[in-house]
């Protein structure tokens, strides 16, 4: 039976983070139960698609998925087995804010099966979740932390954002041991991305271009914290690894660890090119090497009728495009890309196709072959956009 | 009255934007040759870019039938100058086809540097110059004032000086009246031998050349074999014609004192060379027009196709522009850094400009330039003097005697209170104070002689933002003079870039030099390892910058699975490198190459 993993995208939050450029924002009640009704609309709809498949993994993410009443979660929860065919032993996953959560809500999200937990941390320093704009402090994540053990949740990922403004190396070393102290299955560790068109691109964005010219960041009128420097910035990335194995997770991604066994199979999927539908507020699908993304226009998704009408950006990808993906997503693996796997999917091998360049990276040390994968060695996570750039 | 006597041949001289176009537009309108619904805007301005600019940078020429009042018909024989400094000798061919001149002047402006420049020249053609006072509707205008400046400055009577609007079709049977009277009629001999004055040429695909053309004395019709004086060519005619308003006549003969144009199946623009005499081949004049001049080109440039696959593309264009542009030179040349192009020669900056957006427009070429330079005199220790318009073909120092640069005589006009700004920028440049006479209580004349390698590039920008649009400025080629100049070479991680090489004054060099390094670290990407730019004159580096190395390129985040963001990102990082050109192990965008004529806009 071919696979099939779903993302539910739910874009809703009690405030939008300073930094965040997801699509989610703060939705009256009223705008919840509408969208809430498309959505199983679309479930539906869909259902009927993929009626011959199985369902792996789901991953409600967001916006803010535990902003939803427990019983609205589980109630969603039923709607997709109502109309897909969920395996038993699947990935359910469910992004929650420790601001947002409660014991209610956790039996619920229990009850409904989900068994993996992503918990948007970001920081232990108040002061740093202050300027992020999060709506939860320290001791939030704690309480949430100790609730989501006491109600059974056995798969627990911690999100932490790196390389904020004013953060000290020492700083970033002691928030990664006091949540690697509490031993979650699985640790995301981003670094801050001062995106455009949030408040953090109006205030940091002259720092963020001077620090991208390899300058250090000045500080600019308004006595505003210095963002890290590259190397700073780059110093803390390379010390996550490093610390994190010494409680024991392995890196699998450039941005993920987790202990053995405990990867998540949901990402995996996207980033080895399995087939994922999403569904949702503009969410993105890829199945039998067809991608396509749902509105982003929330009165449109709402009166859908048909939710495939919707969509944009709907294109079968021709073989080229294929292995290009393959590579720039496989990369990002700490394994890298299996080369006989490669060939035999993709009909050609690696070398034949990417020769050159792929040699030119191993003489600048930032691409390796071993054991028949190909991978970014340690300098060349630094500099994976510079590599993977060669293979669009 | 003879034939003659009831032809008029004369031009419009005016500052830029004070209303010459537009005057022409209503004179041939008035004088019924197109109606109001065929009008283009501006039907002398053929070209796009000539509308868009506001410029004319070919002259044209149309033949209108006016009704006086007094009864006869005349024949209005309108030549339309370019109006640009960098066009001043055709400016003054087309002057010496005319015998009369109306001078249009802005009500509100009054009279402007190149008001001024083109008078004298008119004058000096011995035209028979009248007034107009234009825009008069405009609430700021000031007629009394601007006709007593006129007689002031120019020293020609302007009391009776028709007052017009020429956008609003005000006053236009005034001038046409001021034509017919003022301006004297031809006084050509017929029955002499042939004498015709070229003040333009044009290549059609189908006829060959068109040579525009002005006939002095005697007679040209089909089957005239004519000669050309100065190039020597000798070709049958075999077309005669008159000018419609975008079209043309043919007609029976053109005889001294009429304006039209021959073709003769000429396939070169070069054969009818601007200023030259078209004679008759068996009879010919004793002698030729006065004024005649080869042109030269005064700025120098490489141009070369962005993509190095479009150069017989480029060759292409190049070769189709100057069929109808005698005054653009090219010659193929190679570059290390930039691969195959042309070394261009042009009339002026503005010429420059023009072609370079025409190449880009018209022929859909994406070109990268090289830093404009003028022509230099080498001249050499064993006595040879080369003429240098490549900075990398300048010899070694210890070869050279000593340079010359072009210089010019610049008049510059400004208000009384920008006049301390104004001569420091021409202080700043080089320049040599001559004089400066008020020309009125609030308005001054300077005279500087100025370096054309300091005008070329931004001169006129920033006098206009030093006077806030206040100063105009006119300038005439003056001659060579020695110079104290050294070629600046621009070294990329330790490899000179021969594109980025320029010829500066000693003085300047490291200013420019420090300048330009500043520049290119801000455009050219880091890479994996450290550059080093440096500024060098003569192998001691004068300026060094530093384009720090790379440690860090990655953006890992997750969308839900939306990878789209993700590869555009990478395919904009590959497409970028694409536009780049590779010096040794470095990358260097296109747009570093054109740097250096941006280095007073961050100043």
């Amino acid at each position: 039976m071919k696979r099939l993993s779903l993302y539910i995208h739910l874009p809703f939050c009690v405030r939008k983070c300073d930094y965040c450029d997801f699509l989610s924002f703060p939705v009256t009640e009223e705008t919840k139960q509408l969208y809430l009704n498309a959505l199983r609309r679309e479930i539906r709809e869909y259902g009927a698609v993929y009626a011959d498949r199985m369902i792996d993994t789901v991953f409600f993410g967001g916006g803010t998925p535990s902003v939803l009443g427990g019983e609205e979660l589980s109630g969603l929860m039923e709607t997709l087995r109502d109309f897909f065919f969920v395996a038993e032993e699947a990935e359910i996953s469910l992004e929650a804010n420790p601001g947002t959560a409660d014991a209610h809500r956790l039996q619920c999200w229990r009850r409904a099966g989900v068994n993996r937990l992503s918990i948007g941390c970001q920081s232990l320093r108040d002061a740093e979740l202050r300027l992020l704009g999060r709506i939860h402090d320290s001791a939030d994540f704690y309480r949430f932390y100790d609730a989501a053990r006491a109600h059974g949740f056995g798969n627990i990922n911690v999100d932490l954002i790196s390389a904020l403004p004013g953060q000290k190396l020492s700083d970033w070393e002691a928030n990664l041991r006091g949540v690697a102290g509490l031993a979650p299955e699985h640790i995301s560790a981003y670094g801050l991305i001062i995106e455009e068109n949030t408040p953090f691109y109006a205030r940091y964005h002259a720092q963020d271009a001077r620090r991208a010219a390899g300058e250090e960041p000045e500080a600019c009128a308004g006595g505003m914290a210095l963002l890290p420097t590259e190397e700073a910035e780059r110093d803390m990335y390379h010390m996550t690894g490093e610390v994190l194995r010494e409680y024991g997770y392995g890196q699998y991604e450039l941005s993920n660890h987790a202990k053995p066994g405990r990867e998540c199979r949901h990402n995996l999927v996207y980033w080895k090119r399995g087939d994922y539908l999403g569904l949702g507020l503009g969410a993105a699908s890829c199945v039998d090497e067809v991608r396509w993304k749902n509105s982003e226009d929330m009165g449109a998704y709402l009166s859908a009728e048909h939710f495939a009408e919707e969509q944009r950006e709907r294109a079968a990808l021709e073989l080229g495009e294929r292995r290009s993906e393959a590579m720039f997503l496989g990369l990002r693996l700490t394994e890298g890309i299996d080369g006989a796997a490669f060939a035999e999917r993709y009909g050609e091998t690696m070398q034949a196709l990417y020769g050159e360049w792929i040699q030119k990276m191993c003489r600048e040390d930032l691409l390796e072959e071993r054991e028949g994968f190909l991978r970014l060695t340690v300098k060349g996570r630094d500099l994976a956009n510079y590599v993977m750039a060669g293979f669009v | 009255m003879t034939e003659q006597e009831k032809i008029r041949n004369f031009c419009i001289v005016a500052h830029i934007d004070h209303g010459k176009s537009t005057l022409a537009d209503r004179i041939i309108e008035r004088t019924g040759l197109l109606t109001e619904r065929e009008m283009q805007e501006q039907v002398l301005d053929n070209m796009d870019l000539e509308r868009e600019r506001g410029i004319t940078i070919k002259a044209q020429a149309v033949r209108t039938v006016y009704k006086a009042k007094d009864g006869e018909e005349y024949i209005l024989n309108l030549i339309d100058t370019p109006g640009h400094v960098d066009f001043n000798y055709e400016v003054s061919r087309a002057l010496a086809a005319c015998d009369g001149a109306i001078l249009v002047v802005d009500a509100a402006q009054g009279i402007e540097a190149q008001t001024l420049a083109n008078v004298y020249l008119a004058l000096d053609h011995d035209l028979e110059v009248f007034p107009v006072i234009n825009k008069i509707d405009l609430p700021s205008a000031e007629p009394e004032r601007v006709k007593e400046e006129i007689e002031d400055v120019i020293g020609i009577e302007a009391m009776d000086a028709p007052l017009i609007s020429a956008k609003n079709g005000i006053g236009i049977e005034d001038v046409l009246e001021a034509v017919v009277h003022r301006i004297p009629a031809p006084k050509g001999d017929v029955s002499a031998p042939l004498k015709a004055l070229i003040f333009d040429s044009l290549y059609d695909s189908y006829k060959g050349v068109i040579v525009f053309m002005r006939v002095m004395d005697g007679t040209v019709r089909r089957g005239t074999r004519v000669k050309m004086m100065a190039t020597g060519a000798v070709v049958e005619v075999v077309e005669v014609g008159t000018f419609g308003a975008g079209q043309f006549l043919p007609c029976e003969e053109l005889s001294a004192g009429m304006v039209g144009y021959l073709t003769a199946s000429i396939k070169n623009v070069r054969d009818t060379a601007v200023g030259d005499t078209v004679t008759e081949a068996d009879r010919p004049c004793a002698e030729a027009l006065p004024g005649y001049k080869k042109v030269q080109s005064m700025v120098y440039c490489g141009l070369y196709p962005a993509d190095g696959a479009k150069y017989p593309d480029l060759r292409d264009a190049l070769e189709k522009l100057q069929l109808n542009d005698a005054s653009l030179f090219y010659e193929a040349e190679t570059s290390i850094a930039l691969g195959f192009g042309f070394r261009c020669g042009f009339l002026g900056l503005l010429h420059l400009e023009v072609i370079q957006e025409r190449l880009e427009r018209e022929y859909d070429l994406d070109l990268v330039t090289t830093a404009p330079g003028v022509v230099y005199k080498v001249f050499k220790t064993n006595g040879e003097m080369i003429e240098l318009t490549n900075p990398s073909n300048l010899p070694d120092p210890s070869e050279i005697d000593h340079m010359e640069e072009p210089i010019v005589k610049a008049e510059i006009m400004v208000t009384k209170d920008f006049i301390g700004p104004i001569m420091e920028l021409c202080q700043e440049r080089r320049g040599r104070y001559l004089s400066m006479e008020y020309i009125e209580a609030n308005r001054a004349l300077l005279k500087y002689e100025l370096p054309l390698n300091e005008i070329i590039y931004d001169f006129f920008d920033a006098l206009k933002s030093r006077s806030k649009g206040y100063a105009s400025f006119d300038y005439d080629l003056k001659g060579y003079e020695p110079s104290q100049l050294v070629k600046l070479d621009i070294l990329i991680n330790k490899e000179e870039v021969d594109a980025l090489s320029f010829i500066v004054h000693a003085d300047s060099a490291y200013e420019r030099g420090r300048r330009m390094c500043e520049r290119l670290k801000d455009e050219i990407p880091r890479h994996l390892f450290e550059i080093p730019i440096q500024a060098a004159v003569g192998g001691k580096v004068i300026a060094r910058e530093t384009v720090k190395a790379m440690r860090k390129d990655v953006l890992a985040k997750c969308y839900g699975g939306d990878i789209t963001r993700k590869k555009k990102l990478l395919e904009k990082q590959k497409e970028g490198k694409k536009r780049m050109r590779q010096v040794g192990n470095v990358e260097i965008p296109q747009s570093a190459f054109m740097s250096v004529l941006k280095l007073d806009e961050d100043k």
